[in-house]
């Protein structure tokens, strides 16, 4: 790999051993790739995928400490992924007590992150591009970002150009300002290899069609045609939330890190077909995929007709829009049912900022979400089925990455509204 | 008998180990997420979504699969099983690695003391034809000798 001056005097030790082992380890991963430079990261803020004191991730806390200690520190200001718990919360004490063991690194992580230049103590979430947030980068921004959702909103919703790092790569990376190019920093890497034709009879909800997409094209990029017909051409905050949702359901559930949408995300807007390489397969998604793709998921509860302990909703994080549009759909469907109160203990995810500014512009709605019996919490739901006791209870969800990484149960977004609500799937 | 498959050693090293064998993507996060700890001391793979390898043990063996899917805390829970002494010793892939295998393994390399040998490029056949249980040898230059 060809460096320029400034990393090549880190590579002879200049900046201390610490920085030293940071460059070598980026060049020997970009060197896997072919990477033949490190380019600048021109984004504003980095966005880190750490955000648990998890008890299983001491070693990347204790290499935290080694990078603090030898002046390894990030160039920028930064995010990183959402907390595992919430004190208010409901958990009885016994899920509490696991809770407290198993982040247990909780309060020494975030000391870490505070001497490293966390943005502040709010920055702890997925969806850190929202607007309330404000870690926003701009089209052709090169990132360093890890975070499979963000990754791919920031690649595919905003244009910007980032691989899927690892976690601790992604931090290495902002300390080192560079990251090594390939893969979807380039043109060539960010052009289609699938061809997702959706021919459905309405539009299907984003977590399935994201989930249909991530088994077929697992780490291709694909160039999604038809979703105009419903989302229109404007990117507006709906649509941005339903394609975040899309992408992180292909990104949990395959690998995908970078999609195209036709008319709609900002380099299919510009380029159109021309993303889309020659040899490109095309791969169909009816009404009869969706239902296969949700039929296909294992259920692993051991009482199939069990009651349901708790339900989450808002992975990846909420938007102030959708948790607006989420308590005027359980408020109807209430009424309907005639019901006061949802039928399982619900708990809405939203960046900490973004729950600050819903309850600020919307009290009504905020107060009527309490008044239902819903949570709203900055908690990460994957984190909280980290604990073996929470683990077992009878989680569901409308989140296909939780349905992924955890035992809860999916359900489409209609049937979770009318399961919450007292009514009849 | 024996069969020899040449790849690229992206992480070299060399390893003796018996195969466990994934046809379908490895979700690192859904395996390995509690490894190492009191839920999981023994390195049990977890990710109930593949049936292939759910409930076995991943410990010391040499890992065969496509690609790795999923979070990208993938490579990072890779670095930490590998400290804890629950990782793989190593992965062989048939194509190119992806990003968070290639990160973990190159994470264990420069930084654990337990580092995760990564052979990839071993051609489409490899993965066809190994078979769990069997012995591997893995050299240096990247040469894995599957035993039958």
């Amino acid at each position: 790999m060809i460096l320029n001056d400034e990393l090549l005097s880190i590579q002879r030790g200049d900046q201390g051993e610490a920085m030293q082992k940071v460059l070598n380890t980026l060049i020997m991963y970009g060197e896997a790739f072919g990477a033949e430079r490190m380019v600048k990261i021109t984004g504003e803020m980095g966005h880190a995928v750490i955000g648990t004191g998890s008890l299983t991730w001491k070693p990347v806390f204790d290499l935290m400490e080694k990078l603090i200690d030898g002046g390894a520190l990030p160039k920028q200001s930064f995010t990183t992924d959402p907390r595992g718990i919430e004190d208010h919360v409901p958990t009885t004490l016994a899920q509490k007590a696991v809770f407290k063991l198993i982040f247990s690194n909780q309060k020494r992580m975030e000391k870490e992150w505070e001497r490293m230049g966390i943005k502040d103590k709010n920055a702890y979430t997925c969806t850190a591009y929202m607007n309330e947030v404000g870690n926003i980068p701009k089209k052709g921004d090169i990132l360093g970002w890890a975070e499979s959702s963000a990754v791919s909103y920031a690649n595919s919703v905003i244009g910007a150009r980032c691989n899927r790092n690892s976690g601790i790569l992604e931090l290495m990376s902002n300390i080192l300002g560079y990251v090594p190019e390939f893969g979807l920093l380039t043109d060539e890497g960010r052009k289609a290899d699938w061809i997702i034709e959706v021919k459905c009879s309405s539009l299907p909800e984003p977590q399935l069609l994201g989930s249909a997409i991530g088994f077929k094209c697992v780490e291709d990029v694909p160039y999604i045609k038809g979703l105009d017909k419903w989302l229109g051409t404007e990117l507006d905050q709906k649509v941005k939330d339903y394609l975040k949702d899309m992408g992180a359901a292909s990104a949990s559930n395959g690998s995908v890190g970078l999609y195209h949408v036709e008319n709609i995300t900002p380099e299919a807007v510009e380029l159109g077909e021309k993303l889309i390489k020659p040899e490109a397969r095309v791969f169909v998604v009816d009404d009869a995929e969706i239902e296969r793709v949700q039929a296909s998921y294992p259920i692993v509860w051991e009482d199939l007709n069990a009651r349901p302990d708790i339900a989450f909703a808002g992975c990846p994080h909420f938007s102030k829009r959708q948790l607006a549009e989420w308590t005027d759909r359980l408020t109807e469907a209430l009424e309907r049912n005639n019901n006061q109160k949802v039928t399982v203990p619900t708990i809405f995810c939203a960046a900490p900022d973004v729950r600050a500014e819903f309850e600020k512009d919307h009290p009504d709605k905020a107060q009527k979400l309490k008044e239902i019996g819903v949570t709203v919490s900055g908690l990460c739901p994957l984190s909280y089925t980290s604990n073996p006791l929470t683990d077992k209870s009878n989680i569901i969800t409308c989140s296909n990455k939780l349905r992924y990484y955890s035992r809860a149960r999916f359900y489409s977004e209609k049937e979770l509204v009318e399961i919450l609500t007292g009514g009849e799937l | 008998m024996s069969r020899t498959f040449k790849g690229r050693a992206v992480v070299p090293g060399k390893v003796d180990a018996e195969a466990i064998v994934t046809h379908a993507g490895f979700n690192t996060l859904a395996n390995l997420k509690t490894a190492g700890s009191f839920m999981n001391p023994k390195g049990v793979l977890k990710d109930h979504n593949n049936p292939e390898i759910y409930g076995k043990l991943i410990p010391g063996k040499a890992l065969c699969l496509p690609e790795t899917i999923g979070s990208t805390t993938g490579g990072m829970v890779l670095y930490c099983a590998s400290c804890m002494k629950v990782g793989p010793a190593c992965m062989l892939f048939p194509h190119k690695a992806d990003t968070l295998a290639v990160a973990g393994a190159v994470l264990t390399a420069n930084w654990s003391d337990y580092p995760i040998v990564l052979v990839d490029d071993l051609g489409e056949e490899f993965l066809e034809y190994v078979k769990e249980g069997q012995m591997i040898h893995v050299s240096e230059d990247g040469t894995v000798v599957v035993e039958d």
